[in-house]
């Protein structure tokens, strides 16, 4: 009886693992199949579509892909663009407003605060159509801008650094600041920023892939091929153009994912610490 | 130096301003905008003259009479309750027993990495790929299938609705399980150890421990999940566009996909896709109402939390006037 009040039984244990292996092959399965038949030909894919190893149609595969209309090169660029300009007025934005709740008094704070929890939970479908009408009407689609600048209100972002802000940044520090004569904007940049990267890195991340991941607004937005991002290039693949290339076509999804692997694989150790800490709205 | 305090609050404006413009422009303004567009005549690729409808509810009716629009929203909640039931069993399970200490498993660090992983690959990526995974006749699916037994010769699963749902579901269950593990972990673990020591002492058994302790103790971020999962299933729009393009006969159409569709193809029905989104906005309000209705009541102890929080914050802030 006390025996397996203290210890585990070995059976249980074993069910658990083999479970957990049977996730992890249903979790790189997908993307395995795809980087082998990357590398295969369509004759042999038809043959049998599952491979363990690699063939030597990379090349073959390449050519085909890149000589119709996707486009990876330019859809990464563009993807850069808008993800990497988002992010950066993202997180400085936010540390900003967040600044503004944790540091100063004023008379709203507290009910901005709130209205900043409320705007977290506006779903996108209810502003797509008017702001649609709004870029149509000043000439802005197909360009990135709209994708870009909304992202300075993030409040998602501006909730979690101002969980962060609170207990790390002292308002001592912000006083003595201010006693050797710094101005406000020079405070902020010079001793707030430094102390929030932890979590300015954390969010990064996040804004970074969520913008990258997008594919709503910018395949309503873009619809010049030249502007398309990652996401709507994939949609190319499925057009008739491919229509038997197997091997192309695979080939186009892996380079789209091989940026969010990098990213993944080097920074996951803070992305599953991220998600950890609620940073991330499902 | 006491007026200190008083002299700065016009920063706290000037460094929140941006994001108030930001929020004005690129979203209250459009939120105001699509209500307008509502309740008027707006269509066409490029509406000319616009204005308000006779009836101005005739966008809202002919929406809410749509049969289409109907059966989108009532695939919308399938997909969804199909894919979050064993998305959280599955991940509770999970959370379960990556918290239990006398498991000792190993690897933990690497399970969460590889189950997380799929929610950080582009959705639409993720559905052609399962669309190339599933193809017909030959295809990596079909041909396991076979090898195993189950099929006796390959199937076409995208001219099948009901299979269609499933595999949408499915994609979703596969992106979202790893994400909701690691939510349900860190809950676990921000439970009191008080709480588990007094149930060993009691000479709980782990799974006692798990429906009378750690359960119970989750409630309010289960909730937060469901609320969280529900306003992004309930948009659902990436997978099932690109996986079969809401089809085969509509059967993968989502709320989001006939609003799509209104709006940016056929007729150009601006002001019937922003009476729709409205509508979807209006139930997606009203379920994270009631949801947060449930959890007003049973968390007092937050709440009494939070005031004695406050009045930690009051009492220093008095010490340091005193010091001052």
């Amino acid at each position: 009886m006390k025996k397996g009040r203290t210890g585990q039984s070995p059976i249980g244990t074993a069910l658990v693992y083999v479970l957990c292996i049977l996730l992890t092959i249903l979790s790189i399965f997908p993307f395995w199949t795809m980087l082998m038949n990357a590398t295969r030909s369509t004759y042999e894919i038809q043959e049998r579509a599952v491979a363990l190893l690699p063939s030597t149609y990379f090349m073959n595969n390449l050519n085909i892909l890149l000589g119709k209309a996707f486009n990876p090169w330019r859809g990464f660029m563009n993807s850069m663009i808008v993800a990497g300009c988002a992010t950066l007025l993202a997180v400085y934005f936010s540390t900003l407003t967040a600044y503004a709740i944790v540091i100063y008094d004023w008379k709203l704070k507290r009910a901005f605060f709130t209205f900043i929890m409320a705007v977290m939970m506006i779903p996108q479908t209810v502003v797509t159509i008017g702001f649609y009408q709004m870029i149509y009407k000043v000439g802005l689609q197909n360009n990135f801008l709209p994708l870009i600048l909304p992202s300075i209100a993030a409040s998602s972002t501006v909730f979690f650094m101002k969980q962060y802000m609170e207990p790390s940044l002292s308002k001592e520090i912000i006083q003595s600041a201010r006693i050797d004569g710094a101005g406000e904007f020079f405070t902020f940049n010079r001793i707030a920023l430094p102390i929030m990267k932890p979590a300015i890195a954390t969010q990064g991340i996040f804004c970074f892939v969520n913008t990258w991941n997008a594919l709503f607004m910018p395949m309503v937005l873009l619809t010049k091929k030249e502007m398309y991002t990652m996401p709507i290039m994939v949609s190319l693949l499925k057009g008739d153009i491919y229509r038997t290339e197997y091997g192309s076509i695979y080939l186009g999804l892996t380079l789209t994912v091989l940026p969010l692997f990098v990213v993944y694989f080097l920074l996951s150790k803070y992305i599953i610490a991220g998600v950890a800490l609620g940073s991330v709205k499902g | 130096m006491k007026k200190k305090g008083f002299s700065y609050a016009k920063w706290g404006y000037i460094f929140a301003a941006p994001f108030m413009i930001a929020f004005a422009i690129f979203m209250l303004y459009p939120v105001i905008y699509t209500l307008f567009i509502g309740f008027t005549d707006m269509k066409g690729m490029i509406p000319d003259s616009v204005h308000i409808l006779e009836d101005p509810l005739g966008n809202f009716k002919s929406i809410l009479s749509d049969a289409l629009f109907k059966k989108s929203l009532g695939n919308t909640f399938k997909m969804w309750i199909w894919n979050f039931i064993p998305q959280i069993g599955l991940a509770l399970l999970l959370a379960a027993w990556f918290t239990n200490d006398r498991m000792k498993l190993k690897g933990k660090g690497f399970f969460k990495v590889i189950f997380y992983m799929p929610n950080i690959i582009t959705a639409a990526t993720v559905a052609m790929l399962f669309y190339s995974l599933f193809s017909y006749p030959k295809g990596p699916i079909n041909d396991i299938l076979i090898a195993t037994g189950v099929l006796k010769e390959s199937y076409n699963f995208a001219v099948d609705g009901k299979a269609a749902q499933m595999t949408v579901a499915f994609i979703q269950f596969w992106m979202w399980y790893g994400y909701t593990m690691i939510v349900l972990i860190s809950g676990i673990l921000g439970i009191s150890p008080d709480i588990f020591e007094a149930a060993d002492i009691d000479g709980a058994s782990g799974f006692q421990k798990f429906i009378y302790v750690t359960l119970p103790n989750l409630k309010t971020i289960m909730l937060f999940t469901l609320v969280t999962s529900l306003i992004g299933g309930l948009q659902m729009f990436d997978i099932p566009k690109l996986y079969l393009d809401g089809g085969p006969s509509d059967a993968t159409r989502t709320a989001q996909i006939f609003i799509y569709k209104k709006a940016f193809s056929g007729a150009y029905m601006y002001n019937e896709a922003a009476a729709a989104s409205i509508i979807l906005f209006l139930i997606i309000a009203v379920f994270a109402a009631i949801l947060f209705y449930m959890l007003r009541d049973k968390d007092e102890a937050a709440l009494h939390k939070i005031i004695k929080a406050q009045e930690k914050a009051y009492k220093k802030k008095m010490k340091e006037q005193e010091g001052k």
